[in-house]
């Protein structure tokens, strides 16, 4: 009788304990009131990966973390830091794992070798059959 | 088509069929490690968590001896079962330094007092910004800090009994 009880206290119950006594930073859902600026740190914040539900981006996540990190984005946006430059300087901290931007390194070349490899496999497979059907 | 190309995207399908089985059978660790290891600390300069204890700043971590440094929350729930390891290192004699993530003095005194307190110094870091800065990736992290503040070692979760050893022996290796 009581199982059913202490199952639904489960389920309620985590929600409650993962979050912490404070607010949202200021910063973490209010738009910079400098439209450029926020347009730049709304564009990086959907290029980094959030820490806590990982396949998220900053901006879509609701994790307290990925608020905090928006915070930490749009104040250095404010202070007239690049967006480049907040990129490198936490790619410095978790690796290039937190930004969504692939990089040039060699892991990544593949991914921007296969669009190519796919077009050119597409142009042999069209101009078998044209020569194919004409010679018929 | 000769035979040989048809097979072609039977393979591609058999091939990324053993790929997706792969990660089921052996999925991706989810942990984000610190890159910051074996590096300094990065500068910072935390307020008092508490009336009763210093704040925290990056040079109180280079005192020349090594030190743990704790990333806890009081409503973080597996920090409450860390808290006992951490006062059996207390008790063996490991300095430990802590910064409490968005939390409240209040919260964190009501946490101390129930679970103990092995703590020298406390830094509230109400925005995550120190931990961020850290290359911290949640609560608890626990980090070996040698005398000079270069991060030697990153513990991601709680510690358990079964780190004692280690961190002792990583501490000694940091002297």
């Amino acid at each position: 009788m009581k199982r059913p009880f202490f199952i639904a206290l489960a389920i309620i119950s985590q929600p409650l304990l993962a979050d912490s006594n404070l607010p949202a930073a200021y910063w973490a859902n209010r738009q910079l009131p400098n439209a450029a600026q926020e347009a730049k740190a709304r564009a990086l914040m959907e290029e980094l990966r959030c820490l806590v539900c990982q396949g998220q981006s900053i901006a879509d996540s609701d994790a307290e973390l990925a608020g905090d990190m928006r915070d930490l984005v749009r104040r250095r946006i404010a202070a007239g830091e690049r967006p480049s430059a907040i990129r490198a300087w936490l790619i410095q901290r978790y690796g290039t794992w937190v930004s969504y931007k692939p990089t040039t390194e060699a892991a990544a070349w593949p991914l921007w070798l296969a669009p190519l490899a796919l077009i050119l496999v597409g142009i042999w497979m069209i101009r078998s059959r044209i020569r194919l059907k004409a010679r018929r | 088509m000769s035979r040989g190309l048809r097979l072609i995207p039977i393979i591609l399908l058999l091939w990324l069929v053993a790929g997706f089985a792969w990660r089921i059978v052996r999925p991706p660790d989810p942990a984000v490690p610190s890159q910051l290891i074996s590096r300094p600390l990065p500068q910072f300069a935390l307020p008092a968590a508490l009336p009763s204890k210093p704040g925290l700043k990056a040079a109180d971590l280079a005192t020349g001896e090594p030190r743990l440094l704790n990333v806890f929350a009081s409503w973080c729930v597996p920090c409450a079962d860390e808290a006992e390891v951490l006062s059996e290192l207390h008790r063996r004699g490991v300095k430990i330094d802590a910064i409490a993530i968005r939390d409240t003095p209040m919260a964190i005194s009501a946490f101390l007092a129930r679970h103990g307190d092995p703590y020298d110094r406390i830094g509230a870091d109400e925005r995550s910004s120190v931990q961020i800065s850290l290359g911290s990736s949640g609560v608890p992290e626990t980090f070996v800090v040698d005398g000079r503040g270069v991060m030697r070692h990153q513990y991601l979760g709680p510690l358990t009994k079964a780190n004692i050893p280690a961190v002792l022996q990583q501490l000694d290796e940091a002297r």
